[in-house]
C-alpha cells in the first residue's frame, strides 16, 4: 500500500511472499540503474552543456576499465537475479504430493470445475484454507490460462492436453481468477473467483452442495456404459488395479509412467503406445467422450489404487 | 572526410530534377523512395494510433465505454498489426536506412535500386490486404494469431490479414538484402568497417535479422493458412496437431523482431548523442559488437514467450538464462552513450532531447525486461499489463523516439529545409512526458494482475486506467504537433544548408537536399568516424 494505494495483490498463497521479495529486489535494482543514469545525463548535460557556439571539445576514445566494469557489474546482478529466480520457479514447480486435486476445463467462455467429490461449479472455485490444491486442466477448444493474481500463479489451459498447477491458500477471502490468454470475443467474461473456506466450513459446504456421485464413481459407470469393462476386465486388455503411476511396459520395450497424459493418450489415440503382451485391438474414443468424461475414468483409475511412484497423488 | 566547399542549395537536387506522380511511382532513386516509405508509414501510424486512442478511451470505464468487446477485440489486434508490421518494422529501416545507407557509405544509390523499389511496392500490397482485413470487418485473433484461435475458431479476416503480413515481409527481406550488400560491396575508399557510422552497424545487425528470421514468419502464416483454409492439422488438436508448436515457430521470427525495431534506434541514438555533443562515441567497437551480439543473442530467447505454455522447466531455464544475457549487451549501449556526454559539448536542440528521452525510456524499458527473464516473477507478470507497459516502453519510448529523433535530425538533408525548433523541443517534451504517463501505471496495473486483452475490467483496476488514458490524450497531442510543423517547414522553413547541426559524416558534406547522384565526386574517407576533434569540423 501507499497513500492507500495498493502496490501488489493480495498475498493469499504460500508462494506469494517469495515472489514478491523477488519483485521488490528486481524494482529496486530498476531504479538504483535508472537513477544512476537519468542523473548522471542531467549532471552531464548541465554540467558540459555548450557554452561557445564554435567550442571543441577534447576527444576521449573510450575506457577499457570502465567497459569492463559496467560490463561484469550487470553480469553479477543478473546471475544472482537469475540464480535467486530459477531456484524459486523450480521449489514452486512441483507440487506437494500430499495435494487434492480438482480439475478445470476452459472452454469459450466459461471455467468448469470439478471436486473429486463430484460437486461441480461454474466460474468458481471453493477451496479449503491450508491444503495443497493442485489443478489439472485442460480445455475444449482453444489455449485460455488459469491465472489466480492473489496466489502468484498461472498456467496455460491447452486443448488436447493437460497442464497443472498448484497452491496452497494462507488466507480466507474471495479471490479473482482471470483467463490470461487470448481466447475470442469474449475473453475478458472469462474469470470467476477462487473462495477460501475454513476447512470445516468447506466440509460443509462441500456436503450441502449438490452433487451427481463422486467423479470416480460417475468414472465407474461410463466404464460399464462405454464397455471397456469387456476387455479390461476380463485380462483381454491391461488391468486397471494399481495401474496409475506405475511403469508401463511397451511392446517396443521401453518403458512410460501411467500418468494422467498417457492415459488420455491411449482412451483418445489407444495405437500410440501399445502395452508389452497385449493385442492393439482397443478403437479409438475421440469424439464420443468429452474432456470431463475422460477426467471421471482417468479418476476412476485412479481410485483403483496407485503405485508407490505416483505422479504427485495421494 | 575531405571539406570541400559545398555548392549552394538552389542547385539542381533530387526533389526537382523531375516533376510529376510517374517521376515518383518509377523512381530508383534511394532518396526519393524513402520518401514514399516516409509517407506510407506515416499513413499506417495515424491509423495504429487511432485505435490505440479508442481503446485507451473505451478502457475509462470498468464496463467499458464505448466499444462493444468484439469491437474492442479488432481494435487491440489491429494496432499491433499495423503498429509491428507496417510501421515499427519498416520505420527506421525503410525511410532512413534507404535515404542514408548509400549516402553514408558514400556511394550513389543501393545495390540494387529497381529491387528497393519493388520492395515499396510489395510493402504497399500487403498494407492493401490488411486494409481491406479491416475494412471488410477486422480480424480479432490479436497480432500475435495463436492456434488454434486463428486457424479454427476465429471469425473475421484472418487470411486477408495474414496474407498481408506475409507479403510485407518480402519487402522486408528483400531491403535487409540490399542493404547487406550495400554496406559490405559499396563502401567508399577508405571507409573501413572501423570507420563506419555506428548507424549503419546496427542497420546491418538488424537487415541480417530480417533476412535469417522473416522466413520463418512467412513458413508459419503459410501453415496457419493451409489449416484454416484445408484443415490440414499442423496446430490444432482436434485434426491432430499441436498448438504449441506454432508458439515456438512465431516468436523465433517475433522475438528477433523487437530487435529489428530497437537496433536501428540505437543506431541513430549514437549518431544524435555524439553530434550534440561534439564527441566521437566512448567506446565504438564496444557500442558497434554490442549491435552484433543483440542480433545474434536475440534469435536464442524466444522460450521466453512461453514460460506458462507447459514448456519443460529445464527449457525455461535455459531461455530464463539467455534472456538475461540480452541485458548485457544492452548496458553496454546506454553505459557508453550517456559517457559520451563526459567533457562533451552538449547542445540541446530537438533530436537531442529526443535521444536522451530514448536513452531513459529505453533504460525504463531494458530494466523492467528482466522481471519478465526470470522465471519466478514471469509466472505472475506474464499476459498482464506489466508486459504491455514493458514493451511499449522498448517499442514507443525506444523505437519510436529513436525514429523521430532522427526524423528530426535528418529532416533538414531530406528536404532541405528547417523546421521551428522551439516547436520540436515542446513536442518532445510533450511526448515524454504524455509517454510516462500512461504507460507507467500500466506497471502497477499488470502486477495487481489485470490481463491483457481485457475489453471489461474489475472496477479495482479502474484509477489506472484512467490515469493510463488521460496519458494517452497527452501523448496523442505529443505526436501531432510535428506532424504540423513538418508540413509547415517542407513550404515555409528556412533554407537549412548542408550541414545545420555541424555534423560529421558524408551525408553533411553534400547541399541539403542532395543532387540526385548524391556526391559530385566519390568521396574518400581519410578518417574514423565521429571525429569532432579536427578543426576543420563544419559550422554553421
Amino acid at each position: 500500500m501507499w497513500f492507500g494505494f495498493p502496490l501488489r495483490p493480495e498475498q493469499a498463497s504460500t508462494i506469494a511472499q517469495g515472489i514478491d521479495h523477488l519483485y521488490y529486489f528486481l524494482t529496486a535494482m530498476d531504479l538504483f540503474f535508472t537513477g544512476i543514469i537519468f542523473l548522471t545525463i542531467f549532471y552531464f548535460a548541465i554540467r558540459y552543456r555548450r557554452r561557445k557556439k564554435d567550442e571543441t571539445p577534447a576527444q576521449i576514445e573510450g575506457s577499457l576499465p570502465l567497459e569492463v566494469a559496467w560490463t561484469a557489474i550487470p553480469l553479477v546482478l543478473v546471475v544472482v537475479t537469475f540464480v535467486w529466480s530459477s531456484s524459486l520457479f523450480i521449489r514452486n514447480a512441483r507440487p506437494p504430493t500430499a495435494a487434492t486435486e480438482v480439475f478445470v476445463i476452459g472452454k469459450q467462455w466459461m471455467w468448469q470445475l470439478q471436486h473429486p467429490e463430484g460437486v461441480r461449479e461454474i466460474d468458481e472455485l471453493h477451496v479449503p484454507l491450508g491444503r495443497p490444491i493442485k489443478l489439472t486442466m485442460t480445455s475444449e477448444d482453444v489455449i485460455h490460462d488459469f491465472f489466480i493474481p492473489a496466489f502468484r500463479v498461472k498456467k496455460d489451459v491447452v486443448p488436447g492436453q493437460y497442464s497443472t498447477l498448484w497452491f496452497q491458500a494462507t488466507k480466507p477471502g474471495s479471490y479473482h481468477f482471470f483467463c490470461g490468454q487470448y481466447c475470442g470475443v469474449s475473453h475478458a467474461l472469462m474469470r470467476g473467483e477462487v473462495i477460501v473456506m475454513q476447512p470445516q466450513d468447506y466440509e460443509r459446504w462441500l456436503s450441502g452442495s449438490k452433487k451427481a456421485g463422486t467423479m470416480a464413481d460417475a468414472g465407474a459407470r461410463l466404464y460399464e456404459q462405454y464397455a471397456c469393462i469387456t476387455c479390461h476386465g476380463t485380462g483381454k486388455g491391461p488391468p486397471f488395479v494399481n495401474l496409475y503411476g506405475s511403469q508401463v511396459k511397451l511392446q517396443d520395450g521401453s518403458t512410460v509412467v501411467a500418468d494422467d497424459a498417457y492415459l488420455r493418450e491411449s482412451i483418445l489415440v489407444p495405437s500410440a503406445k501399445i502395452v508389452a503382451g497385449y493385442e492393439p485391438i482397443m478403437p479409438t474414443f475421440k469424439g464420443q467422450l468429452s474432456e470431463e468424461q475422460i477426467l471421471q475414468i482417468l479418476a476412476y483409475i485412479k481410485s483403483l489404487g496407485a503405485a508407490e511412484r505416483k505422479a504427485g497423488q495421494e | 572526410m575531405s571539406t570541400t566547399a559545398v555548392a549552394p542549395t538552389t542547385g539542381v537536387n533530387y526533389l526537382n530534377a523531375q516533376y510529376g506522380i510517374r517521376s515518383w511511382l518509377l523512381t530508383t532513386d534511394h532518396k526519393r523512395i524513402a520518401l514514399l516509405y516516409l509517407g506510407s508509414v506515416t499513413f499506417f501510424f495515424l491509423i495504429g494510433g487511432a485505435a490505440a486512442v479508442l481503446m485507451r478511451l473505451h478502457l475509462i470505464e470498468p464496463q467499458g465505454a464505448l466499444l462493444e468487446p468484439a469491437t474492442y477485440n479488432k481494435m487491440f489486434s489491429m494496432h499491433g498489426i499495423i503498429m509491428v508490421f507496417f510501421f515499427l518494422i519498416p520505420s527506421i529501416p525503410a525511410v532512413m536506412g534507404n535515404f542514408l545507407v548509400p549516402m553514408m557509405v558514400g556511394a550513389r544509390d543501393l545495390a540494387f535500386p529497381r529491387l528497393n523499389l519493388l520492395s515499396w511496392y510489395v510493402y504497399i500490397v500487403g498494407g492493401l490486404f490488411t486494409l481491406y482485413a479491416v475494412v471488410a470487418g477486422g480480424v480479432d485473433t490479436g497480432w500475435t494469431f495463436y492456434t488454434p484461435l486463428s486457424t479454427t475458431y476465429a471469425n473475421g479476416n484472418v487470411m486477408a490479414a495474414a496474407l498481408g503480413v506475409f507479403i510485407t515481409g518480402f519487402s522486408s527481406i528483400l531491403t535487409g538484402l540490399n542493404f547487406v550488400v550495400t554496406i559490405h560491396k559499396m563502401r567508399a575508399p577508405g571507409l573501413t568497417w572501423f570507420r563506419l557510422p555506428l548507424f549503419l552497424w546496427a542497420i546491418y545487425a538488424t537487415s541480417i535479422i530480417m533476412i535469417l528470421g522473416t522466413p520463418v514468419l512467412a513458413i508459419t502464416l503459410l501453415l496457419v493458412a493451409l489449416e484454416r483454409t484445408f484443415h490440414v492439422g499442423i496446430f490444432d488438436p482436434a485434426l491432430g496437431g499441436d498448438p504449441i508448436l506454432f508458439q515456438h515457430l512465431f516468436w523465433f521470427y517475433s522475438h528477433p523482431a523487437v530487435y529489428i525495431m530497437i537496433l536501428p534506434s540505437m543506431g541513430v541514438v549514437s549518431e544524435l548523442v555524439t553530434c550534440f555533443s561534439r564527441k566521437r562515441i566512448f567506446g565504438y567497437s564496444f557500442v558497434a559488437f554490442s549491435s552484433v551480439a543483440i542480433a545474434v543473442i536475440s534469435f536464442l530467447v524466444w522460450g521466453h514467450h512461453m514460460f506458462v505454455s507447459g514448456q519443460s522447466v529445464y527449457a525455461g531455464l535455459v531461455f530464463s538464462a539467455l534472456s538475461f544475457a540480452v541485458a548485457i549487451p544492452s548496458a553496454i549501449k546506454v553505459f557508453n552513450w550517456t559517457a559520451t556526454l563526459y567533457k562533451g559539448s552538449v547542445s540541446y536542440q530537438a533530436p537531442m532531447l529526443y535521444a536522451l528521452g530514448f536513452i531513459g525510456l529505453f533504460t525504463m524499458g531494458g530494466l523492467t525486461g528482466l522481471f519478465l527473464a526470470s522465471l519466478a516473477t514471469d509466472i505472475h507478470l506474464h499476459d498482464t499489463y506489466f508486459v504491455i507497459a514493458h514493451f511499449h516502453y522498448i517499442m514507443v519510448g525506444g523505437a519510436l523516439m529513436g525514429y523521430l529523433g532522427g526524423l528530426h535530425f535528418w529532416w533538414p538533408k531530406m528536404t532541405g529545409r528547417l523546421y521551428p525548433d522551439g516547436w520540436a523541443r515542446f513536442s518532445a517534451l510533450v511526448i515524454f512526458i504524455g509517454f510516462n504517463l500512461t504507460f507507467f501505471p500500466q506497471y502497477i496495473l499488470g502486477y495487481l494482475g489485470m490481463p491483457r486483452r481485457y475489453a471489461v475490467y474489475p472496477e479495482e483496476f479502474q484509477v489506472l486506467n484512467v490515469m493510463s488514458s488521460a496519458g494517452a490524450s497527452i501523448l496523442a497531442v505529443g505526436y501531432l504537433i510535428p506532424l504540423v510543423y513538418f508540413i509547415w517547414s517542407i513550404r515555409y522553413g528556412p533554407p537549412a544548408g548542408p550541414n545545420p547541426w555541424g555534423a560529421k559524416g558524408l551525408e553533411w558534406e553534400t547541399p541539403s537536399p542532395p543532387p540526385t547522384e548524391n556526391f559530385e565526386e566519390v568521396p574518400v574517407v581519410e578518417e574514423e568516424a565521429y571525429a569532432y576533434g579536427e578543426k576543420e569540423a563544419h559550422v554553421v
